[in-house]
């Protein structure tokens, strides 16, 4: 049982400055599932989700304690490299957001930088994430075209290719269709369910049908606190909790 | 009520208007006035003979050569100077340094640096340049005085720039896994650079119409030779202006309004370019 969980979170809590955004967190994040992440606004999602690649590092006032324990490995030991961490731990963001250059540096970019310089080898990369993004046959022939002239769609299903390119074990999702029509939201979802074959993937929705459809398990965060966290199938029918219910009825939120 | 002081909104908005518009008017005006007078004056004199021609006591002989390769030579070695200094110490500020009380007062200081009178810098060239370094009155005390007359808005434009680009374009590149270098050096700079490049062509544009530090360091007014390198002693346009007007013979003030359109045109094409920058940096880049 335990060796399939990539993350152990115990007793995490985080702070901004004065203000205590997670609290008491404990959660376990099996590997090759969706594990999706719903609440209300302002309630820590984001928060949660940037602990597990350290993206919060960048925000002085930023402050945890608890622990995060990937694959063995505690993610805020003194002597762990954030940079080494983000290597395996890819993410995606709310808002697309490809580099201003072509496709295909977009996608090598990730690559270059620890050192892969074999264009054979780059090209080849290149097609097979562009191919696990479902992107392929729309940018096959316009693989020097700059990424920003392609539609919101299509630049972040390109961020799910550029963060597929480093071959990481998991993807971490932040509301990655908020900015997108049905049909590609419909596309990023199909593309997420396919990952999971090789990734672990963690995503924040606020859509409660994408949770349902795509993810194997749901937490519910409230006030800061994982006010829920079960079975997808078990929160969507059967919550535990009356707040949890209200919110997925949309009674409240 | 409100329909009174909505009359009153719009005649006050009205007023306003009118007198911007003669603000403007009067702005144009006088640098209208002044660019006809001296193209009447001077356009007439500008030959091959006048840039080839070295100064000479005749104004009818006398050329702008030594003082225009003067200048030429001043705005290469400001710019090899000043542009990468200037852009280490914005990015170091921008990106690396702690943000504690040391460096916000060195910030508050290069603010105020960029509005110090250049004549100081003109004497503090003279003080380090010229006397302790012992560069004499050369291209290089010049340049080296230049380049800190301009570093103060060098680094400032690199900083805003670098500022201006997206935190969201940092996040992609640190999820990535890259290191701080990496995201400056290949996502961060080269959105940055056109904003870059266009302060520091308006800064050395700045640079090359400015007379007084060059005259507090010793830059002499009459050469009739060329410089063959930076130990040299030199002479540049606004000076060779500076010193023809002073003349009283009424030829050399015409000598002196073709220099200072030679000037301007310099001075254009340098503006030209940073505005061609700025135009190309705003189409490429949309998030
Ligand atoms: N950089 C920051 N500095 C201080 N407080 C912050 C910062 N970022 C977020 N917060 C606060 O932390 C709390 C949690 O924010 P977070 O972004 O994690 O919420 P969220 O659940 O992702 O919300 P949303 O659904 O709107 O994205 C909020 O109250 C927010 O105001
Ligand atoms: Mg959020």
């Amino acid at each position: 049982m335990v060796e399939n969980n990539v993350f152990d979170i115990s007793a995490l809590n985080v702070w901004y400055g004065e203000k205590q955004v997670l609290k008491d967190i404990n959660i376990e994040i099996k590997a090759n599932c969706v594990t999706a992440l719903i609440g209300p606004s302002g309630c820590g999602k984001s928060t949660f989700l940037r602990c597990l690649n350290r993206m919060n590092d960048f925000i002085p006032e930023f402050h945890l304690e608890g622990k995060i324990i990937n694959n063995g490995t505690d993610l805020y030991a003194q002597k762990i490299d954030p940079i080494e961490i983000r290597r395996d731990i890819g993410m995606v963001f709310q808002k697309p957001n490809p580099f201003p250059k072509s496709v295909y540096k977009n996608i090598t970019f990730g690559l270059n930088i620890f050192g892969v310089k074999d264009t054979e080898k780059l090209d080849k990369i290149v097609e097979d994430s562009l191919r696990k993004a479902a992107l392929w046959d729309e940018v096959k022939d316009d693989l020097n075209r700059s990424a920003l002239s392609f539609s919101g769609g299509q630049q972040q299903r390109l961020c799910i290719a550029r963060a597929i390119a480093v071959n990481p074990k998991v993807i971490l999702f932040d509301e990655p269709c908020s900015a997108l029509d049905p049909i590609a939201t419909g596309k990023i979802e199909d593309l997420i369910t396919e990952l999971k074959k090789d990734y672990t993937v963690v995503i924040v929705t606020h859509n409660m049908q994408q949770a349902a459809r795509i993810s194997d398990f749901t937490g519910f965060f409230m006030l800061g606190e994982l006010a829920e966290f079960d079975k997808t199938k078990k929160i969507f029918t059967d919550p535990s909790n009356k707040v949890t219910e209200d919110y997925i009825t949309g009674r409240f939120g | 009520m409100s329909k009174g002081v909505l009359s009153k909104n719009k005649r006050n908005s009205k007023v306003f208007k009118i007198l911007s518009l003669t603000a403007v008017f009067i702005g144009f005006i006088a640098l209208g006035i002044m660019l006809v007078d001296i193209f009447i004056d001077g356009a007439g004199r500008i030959s091959w003979d006048f840039l080839s021609n070295f100064p000479s006591r005749r104004p009818g002989r006398a050329g702008i050569l030594s003082a225009l390769v003067g200048t030429l030579w001043m705005m290469s070695l400001t710019a090899a100077f000043s542009f990468p200094l200037g852009l280490g110490a914005g990015i170091y500020l921008e990106e690396y340094a702690r943000k504690n009380w040391f460096t916000k007062l060195v910030e508050i200081n290069i603010s105020n640096l960029a509005g110090v009178p250049s004549i100081i810098y003109g004497l503090l060239g003279l003080g380090i340049f010229v006397r302790v370094c012992g560069f004499e009155r050369s291209l290089l005390s010049g340049a080296l005085t230049l380049t800190l007359l301009i570093l103060p808005i060098i680094i400032t434009t690199t900083r805003e720039s670098l500022k201006a680009v997206p935190k969201s374009l940092r996040e992609a590149s640190y999820a990535l896994g890259a290191t701080q270098w990496q995201t400056v050096y290949s996502q961060i700079l080269p959105v940055a650079m056109p904003g870059i490049l266009t302060g520091t062509i308006l800064a050395l544009s700045r640079a090359i119409g400015e007379t007084a530090p060059l005259i507090a360091i010793g830059a002499l007014t009459y050469i009739a030779f060329l410089p063959h390198g930076v130990f040299d002693p030199f002479t540049v346009l606004p000076i060779q202006v500076f010193n023809w007007i002073s003349r009283p013979q009424h030829g050399f003030a015409i000598n002196a309004a073709a220099a200072i359109i030679i000037l301007l045109l310099i001075t254009l094409m340098m503006n030209s370019v940073a505005i061609y920058l700025r135009r190309k940096f705003q189409r490429r880049v949309k998030w």
